[in-house]
Order: C-alpha cells, then structure tokens, then sequence
C-alpha cells in the first residue's frame, strides 16, 4: 500500500498501538532548554529515574543574554533557568552545549547543524517551533512539560495518529521572493488555524528548489498555521547539509543512512487527507500587519477597513487589532515607520538569513536601533569570517551573540511598550516581544531594509549599494 | 493529578479568536516553579488597563465571574507557544473547562494532562451556548465527562467527543508515565531492533 513520508516514519516508532488508535512512540532524540526546569522538577518530585540520557541534548537559548553572553545573563532572575539546566543536564548525565560552548545556539539552529537531527527520526522538544527540524524529513513537533517528563522517564510518547495535509508549491519565486514570504503568504491563506490536528508535508518544485535554511524557516512556522508538524522529503541537498556535521553518522553508517533515507518520500499515489496547491507566482514580498501570522499582505497592501466585515466579533477584533498596533485603515503597508528591528530567531538567524540582511545593509546607515542575532555561535563566527559582521557594525546594526533574543524577550532584549519592531522572528502575538509591543513579521532583507529606510520598504526598490 | 468527573459551575465567555498562549501567561512568568501559584499571571496584560490596574470590562474580572470554572471561548484557543504554564494559570485560577471550537494542539494536551478538561464543538454551537448563556437567568452549565455532556441553564444538552484514552486519564486522574512503564519490555525490545536496523540512531555519536 502506498504510504507518505510521515506514515513510513510514523510506522518505524510504534511500539504498542491501542485499540482507539492511540500509539506509543519511540523517540530518537530529544533536545531540552531553559524552560525544561518543569519537567525535570516533576520528576524530581515524582523520584523517577531519566531513562536514556544519552538520547538528550541540552541546550541554553532562552534567557541567555545577547551582550554578555559569558555570565549566563547579568540579570540574576534570568540567569537562574540557565542555572537549573546546567544543574538537571549535570545531575542526568546529559550532555549540555551550554553558554561559552561553541555548539551552542538557538536550539532549533543548532540541532541541524550538529547532525543531531536526521531523516528518519523522531525528534520532539518542548518548544512549539521544534517543527522547524522537518526540514530534513524527520517527523519534529514541539510538546509540553508533563510530555517532556515523559520521554524523560521514557523516551517514548503517547501520539494520536495526526491527519496529513500536503501543501504543493509550484513555479518560480518572482525577484525578492523567499522562504519567509511563501510560509507568511501561506499562513494568511490557509489561516493560523488552517492546519491544527494535521501533519504538513511541503512538497513541490518551489520548495525542492529552496535551501535547507530555507526550508527550516517554511517548516518553522508550520505551528504558525495551526500544524504540529511540517516536514520535507529529504533529497541530495540534504544529504549534503549533514555530511561531516558533528553528530552525522560516520563511516560505514553514513552510507547505510543515506541509502535508508532514499526510501524517505511519499510514493507517487499516497493519499493525504488535505492538499493544497499554491501558485510561486502569486507570492510577493510579504509582511504581517496584525496580531496574528494570518494577518500576512503583500508589502503592497494595504491596512484592511474593519467597515469592510459583515461579521460583528470579526468586525470588533479587526477593530481592537489596529488599536492595538496603532494603525489606521487604509493605511499602505510602505507608510508605515518602524521604531526597532530585529533580525534573529530560529526562524530567520542562519548563515543565509544574515548574507541576505548584509547585502542591503552594506554601505548604508540604519535611521533605527537594529539588532543581529545570529542563530548559534557557530554562525556567529561563520558570519564575522565572511565580513558579514563588519557590514553590519558599520551600518550602525548592533551585532550581539546568539540566543532567542527579542522574539519571546525572556532574556531582557525587549521592545517597549508602544514602538514597533521590524521582526524577522515567527509570532506578531500581542505583548510577545514585549508587553505593548507591536511587532511586524518579515524576511531577513526586508527587516534589513526597515532599518535603512526607518519604515516598511519593498525590498525590490532598494538595491544593493555599489561599493 | 487531580481527577475530572463532573463540573457544575458559572461560566465566562471570552469571544476572541485566536487567544495565544503569550496572553494567557506571558513569557516573563515562565520562569516561576509550578510550586507558585500561577493563578495571578492568568490573562496578565490582557485584563489590566495600560496603568496596571484590573480593567473592569474584562470578563474575568467581573463580581459573578471571580469563581468561574468554565470559559467558552473562541476559535484557536490556546495556540502558539507550549508552554504549559498557560495551562497552569487556568488551573490555579479556578478554570477547570475551555470549550471552544478549535484549540493548539500542544495546549489540547497540556491540559489533559493536568487535569483541564478542552471541548471542542463546531462554532456555530459555541454561538448557540454564547447566545443562550447571555439570555438565561444565570451562567450555570453542567459538565458530564463520563456521559461526554454538556446541560445548559435552558435545559439543552449537548454531546461532546473525546478519545477514550485521554477520557480515561482525566477520569481516573492517571500519570501516563507509571502506564507507559509497564511496556518496559516492549520498549527495550523496540529499540533493540531499531539499533540493528538503523545503527546511526541508537545513540547520539
């Protein structure tokens, strides 16, 4: 019987299948941060031994300060859950890419780029944007405390088996156009809600033509859109991505795995519960006006009137959204003045995210406080050997070390109340980088390009400066 | 894990869509221990005016509505972040219900698993219960797990789905994990093949 990619998967890891459908899972890898505390104090509490340490990795992203990144952080308070994941790491015998390590970054940036995550795997962290890791053909999805207790004491899940849904996005992406776009443009499509209770796979010649940085950044905000989940077949880009990465596999087992993962795609006629077909062409430069990824337009749009909807709450929470945001209807979406700029995230921090970011700021002069964040330490020095952190200082950008930074500001880096940010991070959530924040979501070149132009700029009327 | 059987109680309705999990609980409280009660952080910033003080228009923060147990609120409830502290500030402020058209996925089960009952119903009940709730007499529903029922204060009733695996973890009020260890053997076993199958994935190299 044909099968999809997320059915091969899911049928390797099932250990007890119940009656209704319920599965018990193995999981291959597990990676924990800052926030684990809860898991590990439930535990604690519970007097329950961690089963197989080996298969966990910490690593310390959330609160660790961007500007001295050696202390943990300069603010005790914050520097206490990086305190605690030292602690629990130490105490299990998990190995930790803790602060000062130089595997250590943004847990999403990092697993890939040590090899940690591979096709074929099951890889869960509790963290909602542990879909990101799909991008290399694993089935990854982001859990809770009591889940990460689990595989803890486990490692292993109770899943319900998840619908499919696969997004087809075919043709050429017009100039400008990148991965940020397409999952913005199709978030506002389907809607933030669009894909809960389904797995997504992304498939289509647009999306093989993408890099594997790119297709992290699409299967990143698949929660975006509601979908636990979003994953991509791998192929020779990928193999490529994992050869030689720390935790790859060596030796005679790099080629059993790459002959086992040829066999990782959806037979031809594999049957998803949902399709949706996407048109490249129709894809613009795009940015997120409101309070929800869903509220996603062409950098050309507008600000829609809420006079416009017939639906009475649709109506009122258009209507509190643009107070909220501070935006007047009508507005075009290039009139509008940022106040800050953030470039980072595990969405939107990895090598490819800052060359594209450095070539607009190259030989200009940000007119806003703008901050770089690389997304691991590893990119950190990637991007300062190529000159790209040059680029940046000298265009007034302040070049901070990695970390979660200001896209959920738990380790300090905020947005006031009241200003709004230029963001290349994955939610435009009231308060989410700062209460009273008002954040626009976008690609790294056109966060880039606010900061030159102080407001929202189509980045295909901002060419690169001649140096 | 405290048992869920049968709630009576008043109920809020929150008809906001899209209720992410950043304003249930916002980031800053997730560093606080679950010994803490989290019950103050519900809703933080979203039921205080821009000087800090309990605006009196939120729902919650009405006389009839400071013991409430059940919220029926709208489409996404709960969606974005995992963070199970959101699901610890419902609990410590009493919510014991959500019923909404839709919820996060990673919330849905964060709340199973302290003892939080989610109920989805299609919107156009959930518009029927908000227009019922706002005409009746008083806000009082009745919710019946074992029987997966819903009473209003007008006397309808309605039925609700739920898998019988999380049905019987909230009713018996189960940590799955002392369940999962009795397939030790199994586990083992499986990861026994799975190692001679895919060498590379029995442990991180």
């Amino acid at each position: 019987m044909p099968q999809t990619l997320f059915e091969k998967i899911w049928s390797r890891h099932v250990i007890v299948e119940r009656e209704d459908g319920t599965c018990l899972l193995s999981i291959d890898r597990h990676l924990c941060h800052e926030g684990s505390f809860h898991a590990f104090d439930k535990l604690e509490r519970e007097n329950r031994v961690i089963r197989r340490p080996d298969l966990t990795i910490g690593i310390a992203d959330h609160y660790v300060s961007t500007k001295a990144p050696e202390l943990g952080n300069e603010e005790h308070e914050l520097r206490v859950p990086i305190e605690k994941l030292t602690a629990n790491t130490k105490k299990a015998g998990i190995q930790l890419y803790g602060i000062g390590t130089p595997e250590q970054g943004i847990v999403h940036v990092t697993g890939p780029e040590q090899g940690l995550t591979l096709p074929g795997i099951i890889l869960v962290c509790g963290d909602s944007h542990t879909a990101t890791h799909g991008a290399l053909g694993c089935l990854a999805f982001g859990i809770g405390a009591s889940e990460v207790a689990h595989v803890l004491a486990t490692q292993t899940l109770w899943q319900e088996k998840p619908k499919t849904m696969r997004i087809n996005i075919d043709g050429e992406l017009a100039t400008g156009v990148v991965a940020k776009d397409i999952i913005l443009h199709l978030i506002s499509v389907i809607g933030a809600n669009g894909a809960t209770g389904y797995m997504i796979e992304y498939a289509g010649s647009t999306v093989k033509n993408l890099s594997v940085e790119g297709r992290m950044t699409m299967c990143n905000m698949s929660i975006e859109a509601g979908g636990r989940a979003g994953m991509i077949a791998p192929d020779e880009k990928t193999f490529k991505y994992l050869k030689d990465r720390k935790h790859s596999p060596k030796n005679g087992n790099w080629d059993l795995a790459v002959t086992d993962w040829k066999t990782l795609f959806s037979d031809a006629d594999a049957v998803f519960d949902k399709e949706i077909n996407i048109k490249a062409s129709n894809i613009a430069p795009s940015l997120t006006w409101g309070n929800s990824p869903e509220e996603a337009l062409p950098v050309t749009g507008k600000i829609p009137d809420p006079k416009n909807e017939s639906d009475v709450s649709r109506r009122e929470a258009l209507e509190f959204t643009l107070q909220y945001m501070g935006l007047n209807p009508g507005t075009s979406l290039k009139d509008i003045e940022v106040d800050r700029v953030f470039i980072g995230s595990c969405t939107n921090s990895r090598i490819e995210d800052l060359r594209a970011a450095a070539e607009i700021a190259r030989g200009r002069m940000t007119q806003v406080p703008a901050i770089v964040v690389p997304g691991s330490a590893m990119i950190k020095k990637q991007a300062e050997d190529e000159g790209l952190a040059q680029i940046f200082i000298d265009a007034g950008f302040d070049w901070r070390a990695t970390g979660c930074s200001m896209c959920v500001g738990m380790n300090g880096d905020l947005t006031p109340a009241g200003e709004r940010c230029a963001s290349t991070s994955n939610r435009n959530f009231k308060g989410r980088q700062g209460p009273g924040s008002r954040t626009h979501l976008m690609s790294p070149a056109m966060a880039a390009a606010a900061a030159i132009m102080g407001r929202i700029t189509d980045i295909r009327e901002l060419k690169p400066v001649d140096l | 894990m405290e048992a869920f059987k049968k709630l009576d109680s008043t109920t809020a309705s929150l008809q906001v869509a899209n209720i992410d999990t950043d304003q249930i609980i916002p980031a800053r409280f997730l560093k606080t221990p679950r010994s803490i009660n989290h019950g103050e952080f519900l809703f933080h910033d979203i039921r205080r005016n821009a000087s800090g003080e309990l605006d009196p228009n939120f729902i919650l923060n009405t006389p009839e509505n400071r013991s409430t147990q059940i919220l029926v609120a709208d489409t996404n409830f709960g969606c974005g972040s995992s963070r199970e502290s959101a699901v610890y500030a419902l609990f410590d402020a009493g919510i014991r219900c959500v019923i909404a058209p839709s919820f996060g996925d990673i919330f849905y089960n964060n709340s199973i698993k302290n003892g939080l009952l989610p109920i989805a119903l299609d919107r156009n009940t959930i518009e029927d219960i908000w227009q019922i709730l706002n005409t009746a007499n008083n806000t009082r529903i009745e919710v019946d797990l074992e029987n997966q029922t819903i009473h209003l204060p007008n006397g309808q009733n309605f039925h609700f789905q739920i898998d019988p695996f999380r049905k019987q973890t909230l009713i018996e009020g189960l940590d799955d994990i002392d369940l999962t260890l009795k397939y030790r053997q199994l586990i083992e076993d499986h990861e026994t093949s799975n190692a001679a199958a895919r060498p590379w994935i029995a442990t991180i190299s």
